[in-house]
């Protein structure tokens, strides 16, 4: 599976998209298939303001639970409201339907962040 | 088929309820149920039948081994059961005078007493309802500890890795951050991380030990000064204290304070999920701090200790004083062993453990601390056959239960991949254990020959694998009669 | 050996196999510094014939009383099936059913228990059970801070004429997350609370706990609390009896929208009074906080053939799986218990559990007739109660339950637990289990008794 190119990384497994002042954010096909079939997704509040690392969203499988951590530092102005109904879109497109929530950006993008090659490195070094 | 399907309209039990039962005038109208509940409406045989057969569709230890990990399924006595459920017991109010409470109250003291040495801790509380309420007392026993002296840095409370969940999950109910501390490949909690780890802001540990990984922590004293040198005070989880029993004492390896589960170690059923029982015995330094109420003893009488006499106290944690029927039975059973039939619960729930393991090694299973001595328990991984066959430890666990035995804990420490967790205890003869060998080799090779019969299982028991993704998505938690008619 | 089965062939055997000589060598991993040898302060162990002589002689010592006493745990008539059956060795015996296939009957009495909880109390769905009352109140407690996300701040307000027990169960278990526990004051004529309440603004409280009946036995105007609570954006926590439920309006009608969270302690529905437990605690809630809520629970489902099944779901909320950031420690329970409150529920059927609660309020109202008419004695909070109320004595009550004891009665609690200025005062429980000669009996040993204590007072004054 090749990851999409355009996106950022983190090393906790979110992606990001980022389009003038707002990131997207969601989590990777990697996550996803660890977490297996998604039953509930907690998004975060709007407006609310996330530093990078910040506990953002949960996402709940059958047997697992896992913190989404945000990858940026950021206002929130949006969630993906289609998840309350069908979590297991993040299972089928974690790249698009299955995006978690939207930031307005403050500040620079973290360093940290890395890039799909990097990110793939990363993976392959798990294996 | 659900008890509410067999109820039908009308049906009553006449004989249970009181027979006059005149309306309640007094009671303003608008403070009044409208609508009864919707209970089923049964009679005694419908309810004795069907609750009856449901009881058979479960595995138990008095009809199947057991060897669940870390929950210590030993057989449970009869007489003790028994002798706990005397109706001069049964029918003694929580709120009854002292003068009119003695014979519980002895019985409570004696226990207290004897879980002081076995734990070489000098003062004991029973009250804890569960290991993880004896952890919330022992962790917010530290926490008032430390408060008590104006320190009020200690903001961090450490954790294995191998740790049980709850121990986590109570030191953030008790308002602390949690530093994990990660595990060497001995199975010894990793000594450089744990001094890299310590410091001004270290209220303290939670430890288990032996570890749950089947382990004894050997260098518990080195642990427990570097806590002690920083301020630090340690909590001992109780969950293994079966393995130790009259062989060592977490009093003596440096802990502060600890719980006991009852319901483990001291045989006392498991009902189905509980009730358990979870003591907290402590130090002198913590005693002043520990759950009210406790009981005293005078010489002459039994007598309560509460909020007057314990001003330092954490304060209560139930209504009453804790499971007090569940603390009856762990007298009656300490008292049925003696002083030497409890150090021969460690002995032989360690032999049993130990034999199992070599055994299982000897037919090729892998062992995850094969240099290792077992405590009471030890973990086999499948993570070699999960690799080559696609077979995982669920999958094996699954076909245990078509031969007749209860999976050990899977997927439990979360540490090791693929694995069992497996407490024989020390109830179980070798026949029982050499069986055990022999079906898991036999699933074995099942699992080579005919991988669909094991990646299928169970295939004898009254259901088939369940639906689990099904059950978190469309919950259905309650039972609602069939909307259908009144929707047509 | 008591329980263990070895013999001596069988230890060489086993030695043998593992490749040591002795069982000593097992624990060879343990320091000789800290090693033992022997538990010689703990006595030798007797036979089963030698503390079953014991035991019933202890036993005898607590039995005899005819018990008045309720103030949260409550003797009712146990119906001989439930504890046949929920002693059977297939439900005591076994564990917390991780396997769900190999626990279908303890899954699907949870299941039952869970439908029968949420009806009797008129909200969508029960959890599987918490320790007891006092500390299912303090888990509704942080229940309601998770899921109430209008609060500031994690500010609770508390019943004045809750059980004194449970305000301080809340206390030490919830007060290390630095909540804050502020007190709703009763009124002191009616014993219920008062009903001009403090003005707060929206968002300033988390929840408000209410208790049905309360402390004093009394019934409260639940309605009004209720709504006053929903218009400051505060969860309603009720704490409520079960029996009571049969009878009075169940927490879920409760106002315009109904409590939010229900507790209480379940121990009369079958359990035996038992010095204070094994009993269970409660816990029911709205759908919408379902995820909020501590505890297990079960969910029907299907098996891999489409048959009905039933399983553990919402895992990924507990300590086993979610750990630091799961919504309670908890991890075992009380299963044992709710499977008699399930079979006795089943045995009661909704009419039998409303003539519980109602020969049970008869009773009480006839003791409390009977009562203040006698001389000195008069009715302390002038409210509707269930099965339990308030005598004033003109003696104090510590000094009545003592000498009526000698009668084999145990009179009722004596208030100046809750507080000094109550020392007076007697809280006395009635229910289905005294009959009119019980009645009578309780009324003419307090007669004696009262006419022993006011001379020897006059004598003294």
């Amino acid at each position: 599976m090749t990851l999409p190119q355009e996106l950022r990384y983190t090393t906790t497994h979110e992606w990001v998209r980022v389009e003038n002042d707002t990131a997207t954010i969601g989590i990777s096909e990697h996550a996803q298939s660890l977490l297996g079939d998604l039953v509930f997704v907690d998004l975060p509040a709007l407006e609310k303001t996330l530093a990078v690392g910040d506990d953002a969203a949960v996402v709940e499988s059958v047997k697992a639970a896992a913190d989404v951590y945000s990858p940026v530092d950021g206002v929130v102005i949006e969630v993906n409201s289609a998840l309350a109904d069908k979590p297991e879109l993040i299972n089928q497109d974690p790249y698009s339907t299955g995006w978690l929530f939207k930031v307005k950006l403050v500040g620079e993008l973290p360093l940290s962040l890395l890039s799909a090659a990097e990110y793939q490195a990363m993976l392959n070094e798990e294996e | 088929m659900l008890i509410f399907e067999i109820s039908a309209k009308g049906r009553k039990n006449h004989l249970q309820a009181p027979r006059l039962a005149p309306e309640a005038k007094d009671i303003p109208a608008h403070l009044l149920r409208r609508t009864p509940p919707i209970f089923p409406e049964v009679s005694e045989l419908q309810v004795v039948r069907h609750y009856t057969q449901l009881s058979r569709k479960n595995f138990s230890i008095d009809t199947q081994f057991y060897p669940l990990g870390s929950c210590t399924m030993k057989y449970n006595p009869r007489g003790v059961h028994q002798l706990a459920s005397l109706e001069g017991f049964l029918q003694h109010h929580p709120l009854t005078p002292i003068s009119h409470s003695q014979g519980y109250l002895q019985s409570a003291y004696e226990l207290q007493e004897i879980l002081s040495h076995i734990t070489g801790l000098s003062a004991v509380s029973l009250t804890p309802m569960a290991g993880a309420q004896g952890e919330f007392a022992g962790v917010a026993m530290i926490r008032a500890y430390h408060l008590s002296r104006g320190d009020t840095a200690r903001t961090e409370f450490l954790v294995p890795d191998a740790a049980h969940g709850t121990n986590p999950a109570t030191a953030v109910m008790c308002g602390f951050r949690i530093k994990e501390i990660p595990t060497d490949k001995h199975g010894d909690v990793d000594l450089n991380a744990l001094r890299a780890a310590v410091g001004p802001h270290t209220a303290g540990i939670m430890l288990t030990n032996p570890s749950t990984l089947g382990v004894f922590e050997r260098h518990i004293s080195e642990i427990a000064k570097t806590i002690h040198d920083v301020g630090g005070l340690l909590y001992y989880d109780g969950a293994n204290l079966n393995a130790i029993l009259g062989k060592c004492r977490p009093g003596d390896m440096g802990f502060d304070v600890m719980h006991i589960n009852l319901h483990k170690t001291f045989a006392t059923p498991h009902g189905g999920g509980g009730p358990g029982s979870g003591p907290v015995a402590a130090n002198e330094r913590l005693k002043p701090f520990l759950p009210i109420p406790t009981v005293g003893y005078d010489g002459d009488h039994y007598y309560w200790l509460t909020e007057k006499d314990c001003p330092q106290s954490i304060g209560r944690l139930s209504a009453f004083m804790g499971n007090a029927g569940i603390i009856l039975r762990a007298n009656i059973y300490a008292r049925l062993l003696g002083h030497e039939g409890l150090c021969r619960v460690s002995e032989y729930a360690t032999l049993n453990a130990n034999y199992l393991m070599a055994r299982l090694q000897q037919a090729g299973f892998t062992l995850a601390f094969a240099d290792r001595r077992a405590s009471h328990e030890f973990i086999i991984t499948f993570k070699k056959e999960a690799k080559t066959m696609g077979i995982s430890a669920k999958d094996i666990a699954k076909r245990l239960l078509d031969y007749g035995v209860h999976a050990p804990t899977t997927y439990f420490p979360l540490l090791v991949p693929e694995c069992f967790l497996i407490e024989p205890t020390e109830t179980e003869s070798k026949e029982e254990l050499d069986n055990f060998i022999n079906i898991l080799m036999t699933i074995l090779k099942e699992a080579k020959e005919s991988p669909e019969l094991v990646k299928q299982a169970p295939h004898t028991l009254p259901v088939r694998r369940l639906d689990d993704l099904k059950a978190a998505r469309e919950l259905d938690l309650t039972w609602h009669k069939s909307k259908k008619p009144e929707e047509a | 050996m008591p329980f263990i089965p070895h013999t001596e062939d069988d230890v060489k055997t086993m030695l043998h196999a593992i490749g040591v000589n002795s069982i000593e060598d097992l624990f060879d991993e343990i320091p000789q510094d800290l090693r033992i040898n022997n538990l010689n302060p703990i006595a030798p162990g007797l036979t089963e014939m030698a503390m079953g002589r014991d035991m019933k002689a202890r036993a005898e010592r607590d039995a005899g009383l005819a018990c008045f006493v309720g103030a949260g745990a409550y003797e009712h008539h146990i119906p001989a099936a439930v504890w046949q059956i929920t002693g059977r060795g297939e439900f005591l015996t076994a564990y917390t059913p991780y396997q769900a296939e190999a626990s279908q009957g303890t899954l699907q009495l949870l299941y039952e228990y869970q439908s029968m909880m949420a009806n009797l109390m008129g909200l969508e769905v029960s959890n599987a059970s918490l320790y007891d009352g006092a500390s299912a109140l303090a888990e509704a407690v942080l229940m309601a801070v998770r899921a109430n996300t209008h609060a500031k701040e994690p500010r609770i307000l508390i019943a004045g004429n809750l059980h004194p027990h449970y305000r301080q169960t809340i206390e030490a278990l919830v007060r290390p997350q630095g909540i804050i526990l502020e007190t709703l004051p009763y009124n002191d004529t009616t014993g219920c609370l008062e009903t001009s309440r403090p003005k707060i603004d929206n968002g300033d409280i988390a929840a408000v706990v209410i208790a049905q009946p309360n402390f004093f036995g009394g019934i409260e105007e639940v309605d009004g609390i209720t709504d006053w609570a929903h218009q400051h954006l505060a969860l309603v926590i009720a704490v409520v009896n079960p029996i009571a439920m049969a009878l009075l309006k169940e927490p879920g009608a409760w106002g315009e929208r109904g409590a939010d969270i229900v507790c209480g302690e379940g121990q009369p529905l079958g359990i035996p009074l038992a010095s204070g437990g094994p009993y269970f605690g409660f816990l029911c809630t709205k759908m919408e906080y379902v995820r909020q809520m501590p505890g297990r629970l079960i969910g029907r489902t299907v098996d891999q053939n489409g048959n009905p099944g039933f399983s553990l779901t919402l895992q990924a909320r507990e300590q086993h799986i979610r750990r630091a950031k799961a919504t309670s420690n908890i991890c075992t329970n009380q299963g044992l218990a709710v499977t008699a409150a399930t079979i006795y529920m089943s045995l009661l059927g909704a009419s039998g559990l409303a003539d519980v609660a109602k020969a049970s309020h008869d009773h009480s109202s006839t003791l409390c007739k009977a009562l203040t008419a006698l001389p000195g004695m008069r009715l302390r909070f002038n409210s509707p109660c269930f099965h339990e109320f308030v005598i004033e004595c003109p003696c104090t009550a510590k000094a009545l339950i003592h000498t009526v004891l000698k009668d084999n009665i145990l009179a009722g609690l004596d208030l100046s637990l809750m507080s000094p200025e109550l020392d007076r005062c007697l809280l006395i429980c009635v229910t289905e289990t005294k009959t009119a000669q019980d009645i009578n009996a309780y009324v003419q040993a307090i007669k004696r008794a009262l006419q022993h204590l006011t001379s020897s007072l006059t004598v003294e004054d």
